[in-house]
């Protein structure tokens, strides 16, 4: 369960930026955690909350975006969704093919209220 | 309501540490392993064999990772090998800063191998950059061949996946084969070594393999002059 640090690490990032912007409150904070980050969506929902409720940015919501595994093929160029653990081409039926996303821990945006 | 693009790492910091500690490695002519498998699966006994097998002179040293204890750092010393214990007191994987923090009084440059036996978890691990050169993943045969399937994160970032105590094969519902098609479905092209770390089978391919990376890696630091 590192999703409580994970939690800690978001809330790091988002107060340096709330100190960068003065007169203004960062209300959501937007994720995305591709299924290959070996990061647990709901514990990190309830890391974030809990760390969220005693501090001084609540209300402050998350926003995670699930991004599944993403493949490209060699061969013919495209650019896959995983389904499953096939990594075969859909389209021309290459066995390897190269990940190109899905690993991702990223903050993605956030959101400000001007006040 | 405004709406600001980020696109930066949640863990930048820590990848940031670590991008540092994979500076100083190369500038050191250091491969270095960051190993992780759940507990038992035999990371420690893996050293064990590895380091009884060194010459006396062998530039060798090993960080261990556990929530508590030095157990695993009293049974690596034997060897004589620099060895420090990381205690991460209830933390259940390492970060970049804890290993930066147990080098700090370390000459690298007396070095060209680093083991980091990262605390047992096949989840957390996984996450956090520690500047290694590659990662190791060690799955023992008394777990289940689906491993790779139910751990995906781990086994796509890992460079090597070393099946241990394959002397315990005919008692075990363990399927080789199974864990082969497992593994390659989530890494394609992913290595494979099968060792016993009881009877010593196939510990000469593992050492094989650290003896290419270390070539490697004594090349790249003598085309970079």
């Amino acid at each position: 369960m590192h999703e409580l640090a994970i939690a800690h690490s978001l809330l790091e990032a988002v107060r340096a930026q709330a100190g960068r912007r003065p007169g203004s409150r960062i209300v959501k904070v937007g994720v995305k955690v591709g299924e290959l980050a070996g990061v647990d969506p709901e514990a990190l929902s309830f890391s974030f909350e809990a760390l969220v409720q005693e501090s001084e940015l609540a209300p402050l919501t998350l926003d995670i975006e699930r991004c599944p595994r993403r493949q490209r093929c060699p061969h013919c160029q495209s650019v896959f969704v995983v389904e499953g653990y096939d990594l075969a081409c859909p389209g021309c039926g290459v066995r390897e093919t190269q990940c190109i996303g899905g690993d991702e821990l990223d903050l993605a945006y956030l959101e400000v209220e001007e006040s | 309501m405004t709406r600001i693009p980020m696109g930066e790492k949640v863990l930048k910091e820590n990848d940031r540490i670590a991008a540092q500690l994979r500076g100083r490695f190369r500038e050191a002519g250091i491969f270095c392993l960051n190993l992780i498998s759940s507990p038992g699966a035999g990371k420690t006994t893996l050293l064990e064999r590895t380091l009884e097998g060194f010459a006396p002179e062998e530039r060798v040293a090993v960080l261990t990772g556990d929530i508590q204890t030095d157990n695993d750092a009293l049974r690596l010393a034997r060897f004589g090998f620099p060895v420090r214990q990381i205690t991460t007191g209830g933390t259940c994987h390492l970060e970049a800063r804890m290993v930066e923090r147990a080098l700090s009084d370390w000459e690298l440059r007396a070095l060209d191998l680093l083991f980091i036996e990262n605390v047992g978890n096949l989840v957390c691990p996984a996450s956090y950059d520690l500047g290694e050169a590659a990662k190791i993943v060690v799955v023992s045969v008394t777990e289940g061949d689906d491993k790779p399937l139910k751990y995906p994160s781990i086994f796509h970032r890992a460079e090597l996946l070393v099946l241990n105590k394959i002397d315990l094969l005919p008692y075990v519902p363990f399927d080789l084969t199974r864990v082969y098609q497992n593994a390659l479905q989530i890494h394609p092209g992913m290595e494979i070594l099968e060792v016993s770390c009881t009877t010593g089978a196939g510990l000469e391919g593992w050492r094989g393999w650290l003896d290419r990376q270390r070539q490697a890696t004594r090349d790249e630091l003598a085309r970079a002059g």
